[in-house]
């Protein structure tokens, strides 16, 4: 009897998990209009640069590709977290968590540090059509990566405290596709914004 | 929840991604710092955008398990959907503006754009 009841509380909560996985998965696809949006602003605007500088005098590719491959690799680490949290290893979770952290914060500072170069030679998003787009573009990204640093640091705390329950793990796997999902928005960027602008 | 995940996709995606985003790196860079050019403008930017896309497919079956649910595929669906309104989005902007800008353009430009199109010659 006692048996039959855990195995009708694991289907159950394996339905709502399921649920809420879904959840998720419609806030990204709608998250990915708003980048369509941007991204459509961008394509629309990306010659308009009012006399001032376009997208092959201001990027530097190197750095750039430096930026990309440091995201990409991040999305990696999160998923080996996953992969511990399903094995119920907490100190695999920590360590993996805490990488992709700080490869994350890695980015977000190069981003920053390219932001702060821009408006520094007088190219901020006043400037032109084009750099109004860049910026909300790629800031727009930039502010999601932040909020996902936070959430990151949240359930490491949360991990570290509760250990590797249901509602943790569940969270992390939410995080995951949330990371996933920016990185992917991230390649557009990089193929559309750099590489493109870059011919 | 089932995990569906393993080591051995994260592994092949990640390999994936290195490669596509390296490859495009450098077509770029060799175009853009040598100055013998290999490949026209054009062909770049179709390149570019067919690595990308390829690279998206790597990366949301790779790491977002898309499509790899049971059925009945609600993750699918949604995506779909989305598919279709973002299409519609940045097509649609791009169709409407490159149209006003036809249309706006001034008088001389537009007797230059139609010779070039006719393939007329002074």
């Amino acid at each position: 009897m006692t048996e039959t009841a855990s195995t009708l509380k694991t289907i159950v909560h394996a339905e709502s998990d399921s649920k809420t996985l879904l959840g998720f998965w419609v806030y990204l696809m709608t998250d990915c209009l708003l980048f369509a949006s941007l991204f459509a602003t961008y394509a629309v605007l990306h010659n308009n640069t009012f006399g001032g500088p376009g997208a092959k005098d201001l990027f530097s590719l190197p750095f750039v590709l430096g930026e990309t491959l440091i995201l990409l690799t991040s999305s990696f680490t999160i998923g080996l977290g996953i992969l511990a949290a399903h094995k119920q290893n907490k100190k695999q979770v920590l360590t993996w968590l805490g990488i992709t952290f700080l490869l994350g914060a890695a980015f977000l500072s190069m981003e920053l540090t390219e932001f702060s170069r821009l408006v520094a030679e007088g190219n901020n998003w006043q400037r032109s059509g084009f750099l109004s787009a860049f910026f909300t573009l790629v800031g727009t990204h930039g502010l999601h990566i932040a909020t996902g640093l936070l959430w990151t640091l949240v359930l490491m705390a949360q991990a570290w405290r509760m250990g590797l329950v249901r509602t943790t793990v569940r969270r992390l796997m939410l995080l995951s596709l949330f990371w996933h999902f920016l990185d992917v928005i991230w390649i557009l960027i990089f193929s559309i914004v750099y590489m493109m602008g870059a011919l | 929840m089932k995990p569906r995940v393993t080591l051995k996709s994260y592994i092949i995606g990640f390999a994936l991604s290195l490669l596509l985003t390296i490859s495009v790196y450098l077509f770029v860079n060799d175009h853009v710092t040598t100055a013998h050019e290999a490949f026209s403008h054009g062909f770049l930017i179709a390149l570019i955008l067919c690595l990308a896309v390829v690279q998206l497919v790597v990366q949301l079956v790779f790491f977002l398990h898309l499509g790899q649910e049971t059925k009945p595929r609600w993750n699918l669906a949604v995506f779909g959907f989305m598919m279709v309104i973002l299409i519609v989005i940045v097509g649609g902007s791009l169709w409407i503006m490159s149209n006003l800008k036809y249309n706006m353009q001034s008088p001389g430009d537009t007797n230059t754009r139609i010779m070039n199109d006719e393939g007329i010659h002074r």
